[in-house]
């Protein structure tokens, strides 16, 4: 139990949670037990309907388990907290706000002073190469734009941990690539735990130390270690052997 | 990394700006030749201008009921009725609706009787107004007030359903309060649905307005049609029309600039 002690690090304990289908209650954890380290990066993986997005939720504490808990730094977690931000598959940014008050969002919610709040909202903004932007509206924002915005939305509030919900799923394949060097960046920079859900195995790889494959047949989860140096090379050797047997637990090839 | 919108600076709105005599003249050129074809039909005898008089007679007739002062009191007293029952509808009818909006339950319980409301003509129940209030200005502002009330709730309470919930769900996992949610997610993404609603108010407003004042008033600019016409004042009857024309025109205008100040971020 050291581990969830430690700053940013996640315990999840016997977690179940079921949801009504067609009159039919269909579990989608079941018991589920996982430990993820403080400044750890756990990417999750597996078919639609495998519950990857369910369990984000309930670390992020937009809904509560049936059974089971989660712990973060040691402590059970009760709804939303400050030491957890999310990043959607959508942007989701507030389209009546400029790029900057966007980005403050989170410390204006928390009462933080507005001159406080844009300093550092500034600096997020900064790291994420958007400084140009600082007084557009999102709409006037490209796709891999408007989720840099995001980004450093979750960045300004200082998490401890950042939840990703397939933050990439929605961009082309060009940006997806540079936002994936951005991510592990912005990784080495914070020093913040990270999960990220996706159904990208190769992005599972490029930026996990550990992948978590979940299924929707009922198989127990595995958890596959990614030991390859950072910065990552899609072509070497380590990493194609590691695609394969990914790909092969989902009986691709 | 493009940023296609914001390279552009130099070009506002859409395409290449034209001249400004053209543009003129394809924003304003059929009312022109319109008011142009009256003026001359009318001189020259196309139609009867004891129906239609000529232009420069209506606008004598509104210099002289202005500078008199009589068709000033007409404005004024018009614009209190339908300023009164207007306000009324924004400060009753926004404050429900985003109430409404928000409370699943009590919209669904009070829907179908708004829906009834709306589709009973406020016209047809004036007499009914009349009749609970007498013939003065509290069944006059009334009526005004019923009409406008609908649209501006109705729109407000379709702005606060159609906020995305995803937003919603971005702010509470910031740890926004239900205050926080609603003032700065759901208060702001209504806006725009609301100004439609004003936009629709405002018009049936001095809809109403005429109606109401052709009945039992003796004051006001639809008075003012109704009696040019009994006593054969034709110039006066159009001078009236035109002025109400130029009442919804000016009040439009008013809620565009302020919609426009509102909602910089939604515009091109």
């Amino acid at each position: 139990m050291t581990v969830a002690l430690e700053r940013g690090g996640v315990a999840v304990r016997n977690l179940s949670k079921s949801y009504p289908l067609n009159g039919e209650v269909r579990p989608v954890l079941r018991g589920m037990d996982l430990t993820v380290r403080g400044g750890e990066v756990l990417a999750i993986v597996g078919p639609s309907g495998c519950g990857k997005t369910t369990l984000l939720r309930l670390l992020a504490g937009l809904e509560a388990p049936d059974r089971g808990e989660v712990l973060i730094d040691g402590r059970p977690v009760e709804g939303v907290g400050t030491e957890r931000a999310v990043i959607y598959q959508e942007p989701r940014l507030l389209p009546w706000l400029t790029v900057l008050d966007n980005v403050a969002f989170g410390l204006d919610l928390r009462g933080v002073p507005a001159p406080k709040a844009r300093d550092r909202a500034r600096h997020y903004i900064r790291l994420v190469g958007l400084s140009e932007f600082e007084t557009a509206w999102p709409r006037q924002l490209s796709g891999g734009m408007a989720q840099r915005v995001g980004i450093a939305r979750a960045l300004t509030v200082q998490p401890e941990i950042l939840l990703l919900d397939e933050p990439l799923g929605a961009l082309d394949a060009m940006t997806k690539l540079t936002m994936q060097e951005e991510l592990t960046r912005i990784w080495r920079e914070e020093n913040v735990t990270m999960v990220l859900v996706t159904h990208d195995l190769e992005e599972a790889i490029f930026l996990a130390d550990r992948v978590l494959v979940l299924s929707s047949d009922g198989t127990p989860p595995a958890v596959i270690p990614v030991d390859l140096p950072r910065p990552r090379d899609r072509n070497a050797s380590g990493f194609v052997d590691l695609r394969r047997t990914l790909m092969a637990r989902f009986g691709l090839h | 990394m493009t940023l296609q919108s914001l390279d552009t600076p130099a070009r506002k709105g859409r395409g290449i700006p034209a001249p400004p005599v053209r543009a003129f003249l394809s924003r304003y050129g059929l009312v022109t030749a319109f008011l142009a074809l009256w003026q001359v039909s009318s001189t020259v005898g196309w139609v009867s201008p004891a129906v239609f008089p000529p232009l420069d007679r209506i606008a004598a007739a509104l210099w002289t009921g202005i500078a008199s002062g009589a068709l000033v009191d007409d404005i004024a007293i018009s614009l209190q009725r339908a300023g009164l029952a207007f306000g009324a509808a924004v400060g009753l009818g926004i404050p429900m609706g985003l109430l409404m909006g928000q409370l699943r339950p009590v919209e669904r319980a009070l829907d179908p009787i708004l829906q009834i409301f709306r589709q009973t003509s406020a016209l047809a129940l004036y007499p009914v107004f009349i009749l609970l209030m007498g013939l003065g200005e509290t069944s006059k502002v009334f009526v005004i007030f019923w009409a406008t009330l609908f649209p501006i709730l109705l729109a407000t309470i379709g702005g606060v359903k159609q906020v995305d919930r995803k937003l919603v769900e971005m702010a509470e996992s910031y740890g926004a309060t239900r205050v926080q949610v609603f003032r700065r997610v759901i208060l702001p993404a209504s806006v725009p649905a609301i100004f439609v609603g004003l936009r629709l108010s405002a018009t049936t407003a001095l809809l109403l307005l005429i109606a109401a004042e052709m009945i039992g008033a003796n004051k006001g600019i639809g008075f003012q049609v109704m009696n040019a016409q009994y006593n054969f004042q034709i110039p006066l009857m159009f001078a009236a029309i035109f002025l109400m024309a130029g009442l919804g025109l000016a009040a439009n205008g008013i809620l565009v600039l302020l919609q426009r100040r509102l909602c910089r971020w939604s515009q091109d």
